[in-house]
């Protein structure tokens, strides 16, 4: 308990934390089990990772290489490289330029219901949250993606609570293909399902699949998600091999850095993402950079404090590891935070963010509350041209769903 | 030299530097074209929008040919696609093909290239393609209709030059087709350097979106390429190697 951040904590989490759970690394029926290595690779590879090992010279060494192996990724992410996070931000900015130009991705997500069946302790949609809950119908989504689409926005992050009973995939498909008449890409944040069901929904339209594990230590991770398919390990982990296998185009990954210890967790999810690219190389991938805050007052070092210095290190290495992977920075950070990690090594951002439910359109009679609270609340217009002053180009959309 | 024209899919041009349009600032793109005398600009039909925000169209001068690209394609049935859906829209018959399945090095894949020329070509499509250079892939291209060869220099982004200078050099001397240098160029003399090797064009996007000032790097580029191609139609010189004859005449001994 005591590597656990106290802000997500209240007495029924405690009370609950005490009772018996399920096996968190067995399949639940209806899950479908993969053959692949991938996760006993990386869950050997973080378990490894003594990041105390690496020096000074480990860091610069990385900086000087062309192509990053998995070391030097470690070492990046090392106590080490902390003092030279100037120089590696600079470096993290030649490369994004290389491969990205100045060009920023402009999207935002649609959260269309908030239905959850998960208990994640940290987590505001959480199955034993009293929020109110809601989950809009066609005619409201299309009301809000019309309402999003006249923002000038052309990619769109569809998200629904993990709940497959109030949200199935017939509903998400659904989603989709109103999507497609108002946006060029859709992306989904849902919950982790079957390859056939992503076929399904690329059909349906979408393209990009993130999942978020929040943290690659499966010991943590069953203190954190105490009931609901997601206690399920092993089945979230594969969510973008099946993904993959299920004809999406991309995957983006992510660990909710402060639930353990950040630098394993960025570690974890890097090479998550590094494994998979080698199995299949075409995939594009993705990384998002969500982040618990320290909690205030509480001055102890922690592994698991992230503040933004640790943020941006964190940012720098996923960039200079897989210099062609797409970076996304969360309207959880503030404008001055987003506004210079896209000028150093994020190339993806939202805007016009509102993590509720129906919140977009004016005149929708469901509205559900959100997940968490955001600290950018600038609109596209505003993103857009905050972009173009600080010498970026924001880039609408660059794909073709084909 | 002005009879000196590059001709592709019987179209004819007078400037040999081909523009690419994707990691610069929009609005510095009709700058760029003007300082690069750019006849031609690449565009990647996924990033073209129709109206909207950011809208690459609108920086594109109208009398510029547009070459299309197919990125975004990873076989050759979805960059058949891509080319299609670009033709529909009024983009025209130039297709620059590009067919990539690795997201780490964008390295084309030169068979799908081969199979997808074959079908555009037979579809009135003048295909442009770009592939690792390979001479037996070179052929097949011609075989399948191709209008030019375009081969990497090194891979996308990478500003390197000319990784593959030997291979390129071949091309050049057994391809009857244009050769255009695609990717990897990262500075001028690198481009003059490609075009005195008798290249019939060179592309560069990286090199000038990377550049401290994007609109006079691109004019640097039209000035090398220029160099470059005065050099190779004047007939380059003998370059003598020193150190290498023998003190003595090795045919003295002859009778």
């Amino acid at each position: 308990m005591e590597y656990i951040n106290k802000s997500i904590l209240n007495e029924k989490i405690l009370e609950d934390l005490k009772k018996n759970k399920i096996d968190h690394m067995t399949y639940l029926p209806d899950m479908e089990v993969l053959k692949s290595d991938i996760m006993d690779k990386v869950l050997k590879a973080v378990k490894n990772y003594n990041y105390y090992r690496y020096t000074k010279s480990d860091v610069l060494y990385a900086l000087e290489k062309e192509n990053l192996s998995p070391e030097d990724f470690a070492a990046l992410l090392s106590p080490a490289a902390a003092p030279l996070l100037e120089e590696i931000a600079q470096k993290a900015r030649i490369i994004t330029k290389k491969h990205f130009g100045n060009s920023i991705y402009i999207f935002t997500p649609i959260y269309i219901a908030n239905y959850c069946e998960n208990y994640c302790i940290y987590c505001g949609f959480n199955c034993h949250n009293k929020i109110n809950r809601a989950k809009l119908n066609e005619q409201e989504i299309e009301k809000e993606m019309k309402a999003i689409s006249e923002t000038g926005l052309q990619e769109i992050l569809i998200l629904t609570g993990e709940s497959r009973t109030k949200s199935d995939i017939t509903y998400i498909g659904e989603a989709c293909k109103i999507a497609r008449k108002y946006f060029k890409l859709i992306g989904l944040e849902i919950y982790p399902v079957n390859s056939e069901e992503y076929a399904y929904l690329h059909k349906c339209g979408a393209d990009y699949v993130t999942v978020f594990q929040e943290t690659y230590n499966a010991d943590k991770y069953q203190t954190l998600h105490l009931s609901g398919h997601k206690r399920i390990f092993p089945y979230r982990f594969y969510a973008q091999e099946r993904a993959l296998k299920g004809g999406m185009r991309g995957v983006g990954f992510a660990a909710l850095l402060g639930l353990d210890d950040f630098r394993k967790d960025a570690f974890a999810t890097g090479y998550h993402a590094y494994t998979l690219q080698k199995k299949y190389p075409h995939a594009e991938i993705a990384f998002s950079c969500p982040r618990l805050r320290p909690i205030i007052n509480n001055d102890k070092i922690n592994a698991m404090n992230v503040h933004e210095k640790e943020l941006l290190q964190v940012v720098c290495a996923y960039r200079l590891f897989m210099p062609f992977a797409n970076i996304t920075i969360s309207t959880r950070e503030c404008a001055r935070v987003r506004d210079n990690m896209v000028n150093i090594a994020a190339t993806k951002i939202s805007a016009g963010v509102n993590t509720g439910i129906g919140e977009h359109a004016d005149d929708i009679a469901s509205k559900g509350d959100g997940q968490f609270e955001i600290s950018d609340e600038r609109s596209v217009y505003e993103v857009y041209h905050t972009l173009l002053k600080n010498h970026l180009q924001p880039v609408m959309s660059d794909y073709i769903y084909v | 030299m002005n009879s000196d024209k590059l001709i592709l899919g019987g179209y004819e041009f007078t400037s040999r530097f081909i523009l690419g349009s994707g990691k610069f600032s929009l609005e510095l793109v009709s700058a760029c074209i003007e300082k690069a005398r750019a006849e031609i600009i690449t565009l990647a039909l996924r990033r073209a929008n129709e109206g909207g925000l950011a809208n690459i169209l609108d920086y594109i001068p109208k009398n510029i040919t547009l070459l299309p690209n197919t990125s975004g394609a990873r076989n050759a049935e979805e960059a058949v696609r891509i080319a299609k859906l670009s033709r529909e829209i009024g983009y025209g018959n130039f297709i620059k093909l590009e067919v990539i399945r690795d997201s780490k090095y964008l390295l084309p894949d030169n068979y799908e290239t081969i199979k997808a020329t074959e079908i555009l070509a037979k579809e009135g499509f003048i295909v442009m393609p770009y592939m690792y250079p390979d001479l037996n892939v070179a052929r097949s291209l011609v075989d399948a209709g191709a209008a030019c060869i375009m081969p990497l220099a090194a891979p996308i982004g990478s500003n390197k030059g000319l990784s593959t200078k030997d291979f390129i050099q071949i091309l050049v001397d057994e391809i009857d087709l244009p050769i255009i240098v695609d990717a990897g160029i990262g500075k001028p003399s690198q481009a003059c350097e490609a075009m005195e090797m008798g290249v019939a064009a060179v592309m560069a996007n990286t090199a000038i979106a990377t550049a401290g000032n994007v609109a006079v790097m691109a004019e640097a580029f039209k000035k090398a390429i220029e160099a470059g191609r005065s050099a190779y139609l004047s007939g380059i010189g003998r370059i003598i190697n020193k150190g290498a004859s023998a003190s003595s005449p090795l045919t003295g001994f002859l009778q």
